[in-house]
């Protein structure tokens, strides 16, 4: 009789253990007075906008590859991403109150974007990158923010994800969350500027390695095969590995601003609109990002 | 009592010829393609090279560059994408199987891309400006055939 009190314990216990993991986390503090200490930058956030590359999923899906940048600022979602727990529909994040997140405080975009989690508390499905968006810096976040205040509302209704059970369940990714959230850099770097700043785009803003780097059975990012290539979770083909070692930093750069290849081929697939997004950067943040690639294979 | 199965084998058995036959033009037709993407590739190079600023301008390099990639996408398509060579059930191409399902919306691309060949053809040797604004098109020309119709590697 005592036993299976102990048990029963134990068991509770355990529960109320993985209930405490997974539960949705709010921000810290030290983000919070950061956010608020800040004095929000819109053209910086136009810079962050580019490197985060929000517009890959979020811009409406028949734009065409070549569309120019103010066609990328429609937010109205609608983009399907295939994947192997099925179908995620990129929802409406444009600044409309109703359909997209017009209501949203800095805080609630925040915690979004570097928790993972919604307004209403819940665990959003990591085919929205927070695992890499957690390592950008409050500020960046915050002038991102003040730049999404510019862009035009629109009133496409979000499509629903077209999971099968268990994955319907949001409030088990709460576990998930907790393998796999992780603010540490990967790549430990050598200290130079333009290698860091790389690594701040590529590792925590560009999301360079949800689609670059392996997944592991559960589909956390195999971190110690970084960037080593995957397969196109969209089907067809290879997403290859990066950088090809034979490209130098000045291949990259060229191929991040025009598309092409040293070998001259054009970019085409999901990395067309990549190349899209980082044309609109400066020139250093395409130096930096080839500056970092370069040095994992140095 | 064994008549289906014997009429199966003698199928397959007569068959089997021209299955060997559509394979070898299969090949043919992929190894073309692929040598004209190759060769408007090798075009593109200086091209791009200069627009990049990579190398110097240089009008005649440019011009005959701009010529041949504009002889190059007057070839035509025809005899290029025979059925059943797509990605998935032909080895060896990244064509994707949507390029038949969209054979239309396939050749406007390819239009696209030849009259911005023809403009880069009047445009090349006037100078980097000129050259970089052409570059642009026929790069897009590129990548929105390639965004819908090539497999990624």
């Amino acid at each position: 009789m005592r036993r299976i009190g102990w048990l029963v314990l134990i068991a509770a216990s355990l529960g109320a253990l993985l209930w405490w993991l997974a539960r949705p986390s709010d921000l810290p503090d030290a983000t919070r007075a950061a956010l608020d200490a800040h004095r929000p930058d819109p053209a910086h956030g136009e810079r962050i906008f580019w490197a985060t590359g929000c517009a890959g999923c979020h811009a409406p899906p028949d734009l065409d590859s070549g569309a120019p940048p103010e066609a990328r600022l429609v937010l109205s979602g609608g983009r399907r991403l295939e994947s192997p727990f099925g179908t995620f529909v990129a929802p409406n994040v444009s600044p409309d109150p109703v359909n997209g997140i017009g209501d949203w405080s800095l805080h609630d975009f925040a915690r979004a974007m570097l928790r993972g989690v919604s307004p209403e508390g819940a665990h959003y499905y990591p085919a929205f990158p927070y695992t890499s968006y957690l390592r950008a810096r409050p500020e960046d976040v915050a002038d991102l923010w003040a730049f999404w205040q510019t862009l035009p509302a629109v009133e496409t209704p979000s499509a629903a994800h077209e999971l099968p059970f268990p994955f319907t369940i949001r409030s088990g990714l709460g576990i998930w969350k907790f393998l796999n959230m992780n603010e540490d850099f990967v790549f430990p770097g050598d200290g130079a500027a333009p290698v860091m700043r790389g690594r701040y785009l590529v590792e925590a803003l560009g999301h360079c390695a949800e689609c670059h780097t392996p997944r592991n059975l559960a589909g956390g990012l195999d971190v110690g095969r970084w960037m080593a290539g995957a397969p196109n979770p969209s089907g067809d083909g290879r997403i290859p590995r990066i950088p090809d070692p034979s490209w130098s930093a000045e291949d990259i750069e060229a191929y991040l601003f025009s598309g092409f290849t040293p070998d001259f081929d054009v970019v085409g697939g999901s990395m067309a609109d990549v190349v899209q997004h980082m044309a609109q950067l400066p020139a250093e943040d395409r130096a930096a990002i080839a500056a970092y690639l370069r040095a994992l294979v140095e | 009592m064994h008549r289906p199965l014997i009429a199966a084998a003698l199928a397959t058995s007569l068959c089997a010829p021209f299955a060997a036959h559509a394979n070898e033009a299969g090949e043919a037709a992929v190894k073309a393609r692929q040598s004209l993407m190759t060769l408007i590739a090798y075009n593109l190079g200086p091209m791009a090279q200069m627009a990049q600023g990579r190398v110097d301008y240089d009008a005649e390099v440019a011009q005959a560059a701009a010529d041949n990639l504009y002889t190059l996408t007057r070839h035509s398509q025809e005899r290029l994408w025979p059925e059943g060579t797509a990605h998935g059930i032909f080895e060896g191409t990244a064509a994707r199987p949507e390029i038949w399902q969209n054979l239309e919306e396939f050749s406007n691309l390819y239009a696209t891309l030849q009259g911005a060949a023809a403009t880069m053809q009047g445009a090349a040797g006037d100078g980097l400006q000129a050259l970089q604004g052409a570059l642009g098109d026929v790069g897009g020309a590129c990548r929105s055939c390639h965004d819908d119709f090539r497999v990624s590697d």
